[in-house]
């Protein structure tokens, strides 16, 4: 058949092996390098972007505790400043670009069309295009610091220390248009989650069923799609004055150093929130499953979301507060920055409440959970503290400042999705993981970044600032970093035993079945792992809590039905919903495996290396490449139902 | 429940209900928020202290051509809307034609402004502003080349008869597109050559 019916009505049957053994074959991603290569299963590619953020992770961990031996004590030499520079970079660098967005996008990759009762994301060629510029990106942005030329004045840039006359080497060029490319993942993968929110949540799942991992995640995506094209913007302009002579950042010249940070600050911030809020997602979705009862306030703690975000876009210049701007600026982005704590407090009264009104059972992703609310209590206090302009000058560029962003980016990602790889590790492998190696590794971690990081408040509040490479024996700072050193070890050794505890599950685990955890959500109601089609018949739901119906549903409302509704098997096919109540709305055509994706990924990669080598014929390959590519994935296709019906219509 | 569900449904890219189409409202959003910032830029180093006459450099540019180039892209959008409407009718014809009309006025609209970079007495290098000035522009006309390349393949694609009235998704997703590239050079077009007239300098 190479054309495809305009219409159909599709039959409600209950499932069968034989319609899993048809779908089955109909979805499942050829085997070998080539099947490999050329996925576009959104598990696949969702544990690919889970793997890679780990490693990356682990690479930005390993260069933080080398320089945390320089730091340790007064007057020690292990680096020399220009290495420590580049240290302190490529780890800010790695943490927050490379590591705490994509690990976010990985789980909510693999999770969302589960959590969804959809057989895939919205766009599965976009996703894994996604994914392969994000990998391009990363190893773009690690050739230079491999080659000893790593950008090297921190992660936010400044210039004009990033500018030409003060930064001579392909350091910042690299570090520029990895960026950019890296942008590029973000945003296609941004939209596919958007897209993917309002048409493939399967029937019955309107806007106000929807789990809160879904609205952390659409709430960042959102985000990316507004805010990603000013630091996109500011890495090319920075690109194009240190390389074809245009003044944009060049005060010297007429520019403004300053439109460097509003355009950095403008995409940075709200990225910090995009960096938490499916964090906190993820702890508003697993959180309850322990506490054994629904999560408190279901609808407060969605609009919170969407709310802290759209404040979020208002509070860039809480980073410039020392960059003497006017009065009345200070005082708006002071105020914006202080009612960020209402809707941030509401998520924390909403978790603290579970916690109080459930029957908690104190496994290791409850107590990952858990110590998330504390932490991000501790985080939100420092960040509330510096929102207050004088304080913000008393602290700014200290270690207090450090202090508060790691409480923020450790406290609200790396604990939350560590506990979350704990909750959810059954379903992705069909094991469990290791519950008393969990413990170990629970409170190695919290121990050991509490005595990491707690000490900086105190070390910035002595007045040490941060990125200094060493310090004088005078300071009386010796002691404080002694004890963050060790605590920063204890911690590394703790995400060790996490790695560990992964390795060993995986293979000697105990088996899961499709729910061990009694969780509520339509993730739980497949197998552990998946089929590659996820459902074989589309799900239809009636509540927020379709496995946990039969023992909070009031008598007489409508049931979900899980195990009999929508058969569609006349090729790759997944139902379109209505955006916001969710009423089935088309049969889409889904792609198949297809080489595409990574072509335009590699061809996006000639083209920044192109513009790194100031290679003009190399940059005309690449562009040629991509309109090639470009022009492959959008050729209209019979089997993707974009083409008239020839025979029929004659 | 369950049996409700049984009613008939459109398959596959159909009109607004293809991802596709989502897709590129999303993109055009993100686009839209890159030029916002491109202008943002503009203003920002609009309103500094610049040396007498640099910002703009030799005075506000000449409105001549500009306007008559303006006028050439919005005409590009009526046409493709009218191919749009066209396939909507199943009208093949006006689809190939209305498609290739705004292609190519699209690329007049992109040969008038090569000469107009041509003329201006300052180069990508000599200021703020007119580093501002080539790049803003030169962004524009980066979308108008790839909107052309998008207009050109929708039209070889219609004259191998690929669309008919019920599966058009590429060309509403592609027109969507090109009519946001004219929207948005109305944006850039005033920012350079109508606010220097109200009086917009340091």
């Amino acid at each position: 058949m190479t054309s495809t019916d305009y219409e159909r009505r599709p039959s409600v049957a209950p499932e069968t092996p034989g319609l899993a053994e048809r779908l089955n074959r109909l979805w499942e991603t050829a085997p070998g390098l080539y099947g490999w290569l050329a996925t576009v299963d959104h598990k696949e590619i969702g544990i690919r972007y889970i793997i890679t953020a780990f490693a990356f992770l682990i690479l930005g961990g390993i260069e933080a505790l080398i320089f945390r031996l320089q730091l340790s004590w007064s007057n020690l030499h292990l680096l020399t400043p220009e290495q420590y520079d580049q240290l302190f970079t490529v780890h800010g660098m790695t943490m927050i670009f490379l590591y705490a967005g994509p690990v976010l996008s990985g789980f909510s990759n693999y999770l969302w069309p589960l959590l969804l009762g959809a057989r895939d994301m919205a766009l599965p060629r976009l996703n894994a295009l996604s994914y392969w510029i994000y990998l391009c990106a990363g190893i773009v942005l690690y050739s230079g610091f491999a080659i000893g030329f790593g950008p090297n004045v921190g992660w936010f840039n400044y210039v004009p220390l990033a500018a030409r006359a003060y930064n001579d080497g392909p350091n910042i060029d690299i570090y520029a248009l990895g960026m950019i490319l890296l942008g590029i993942s973000t945003t296609v993968g941004s939209i596919n989650f958007v897209v993917t929110f309002l048409r493939m949540r399967c029937p019955g799942m309107s806007i106000n069923r929807v789990p809160i991992l879904a609205w952390g995640t659409l709430t960042a995506s959102a985000a990316n799609i507004f805010a990603i094209p000013a630091v996109s913007l500011a890495f090319l302009l920075l690109w194009m004055d240190r390389n074809v002579g245009t003044h944009f950042f060049d005060v010297a010249a007429g520019g403004s150093a300053l439109l460097w940070q509003h355009l950095f600050w403008m995409f940075g911030h709200p990225w910090v929130y995009a960096i938490v809020l499916p964090a906190m997602g993820m702890v508003s979705d697993g959180l309850p499953v322990f506490c054994r009862r629904p999560l408190v306030g279901y609808s407060v703690v969605a609009l919170a979301t969407v709310a802290t975000m759209v404040l979020g876009f208002g509070v860039w210049v809480h980073h410039m507060f020392a960059t003497g701007l006017p009065g009345v600026s200070l005082s708006f982005f002071s105020a914006a920055s202080i009612i960020i704590a209402l809707p941030s407090a509401v998520g924390v009264f909403a978790w603290l409440a579970t916690i109080w009104t459930g029957r908690p059972i104190f496994t290791t992703p409850f107590l990952f959970f858990a110590s998330f609310i504390l932490l991000f209590t501790i985080g939100g206090v420092s960040g509330y503290m510096t929102g207050s302009v004088p304080v913000d000058w008393q602290l700014t560029d200290t270690y207090f400042v450090v202090a508060h962003l790691h409480y923020v980016l450790i406290g609200i990602n790396v604990f939350p999705v560590v506990g979350a790889t704990y909750f959810w590790f059954p379903k992705f492998t069909g094991r469990m993981m290791d519950e008393r190696l969990g413990r170990w590794n629970f409170w190695t971690m919290f121990v050991g970044f509490n005595l990491g990081f707690f000490p900086m408040h105190i070390s910035g509040l002595l007045g040490m600032p941060r990125r200094i490479y060493t310090y004088g024996d005078n300071m009386g700072w010796d002691w404080i970093n002694l004890i963050t050193t060790v605590g920063s070890f204890l911690f590394g050794l703790g995400v060790l035993l996490f790695v560990w505890n992964v390795a060993k599950s995986l293979r000697a685990g105990v088996v899961a079945g499709d729910n061990p955890w009694d969780a509520p959500t339509l993730e739980w109601a497949t197998s552990s792992p998946p089929p590659p089609y996820n459902f074989a018949v589309i799900p239809t739901v009636a509540s927020r809590h379709p496995l946990w119906e039969d023992r909070l549903a009031r008598v007489g409302t409508e049931k979900s039905v899980i195990g009999r509704g929508l058969v569609l098997e006349q090729g790759r096919e997944a139902l379109g919903t209505t955006p916001l109540d969710a009423q089935p709305n088309v049969i889409l055509k889904m792609p198949g495996d297809t080489l595409v994706p990574l072509c335009l990924a590699l061809a996006m990669s000639v083209l920044t290396i192109g513009l790194a080598l100031v290679n003009w014929f190399v940059v005309a390959a690449g562009v040629v490449l991509i309109a090639a590519a470009i022009l492959a994935w959008l050729w209209p296709s019979a089997s993707l139902g974009e083409t008239a019906e020839v025979d029929r219509d004659g | 429940m369950a049996e409700r569900l049984e009613q008939r449904l459109p398959v596959g890219a159909m009109d607004t209900r293809a991802s596709g189409w989502w897709a590129m409202i999303f993109t055009v959003f993100t686009e839209a928020s890159l030029f916002v910032y491109l202008l943002f830029s503009y203003y920002y180093l609009a309103v500094q202290p610049h040396a007498p006459g640099t910002f703009p450099e030799g005075g506000p540019p000449p409105l001549g051509i500009a306007a008559i180039n303006t006028a050439i892209l919005l005409i590009s959008s009526v046409a493709v809307g009218w191919a749009q409407l066209g396939i909507e009718r199943n009208n093949r014809w006006r689809l190939v034609a209305g498609l290739g009309t705004g292609a190519l006025l699209g690329m007049i609209f992109l040969v008038i402004q090569w000469f107009e970079w041509g003329d201006r007495p300052f180069g990508l290098s000599s200021t703020p502003y007119s580093s501002l000035y080539f790049v803003i522009t030169g962004f524009h006309m980066a979308h108008v080349a790839v909107g052309v390349l998008m207009l050109l393949a929708l039209t070889w694609w219609s004259k191998l008869g690929y669309f008919n009235n019920r599966r058009f998704a590429h060309i509403h997703i592609g027109a969507l597109y090109w009519h946001f590239v004219d929207a948005v050079w109305i944006a850039v077009f005033f920012t350079f050559y109508i606010t220097p007239l109200l009086g917009l300098k340091a």
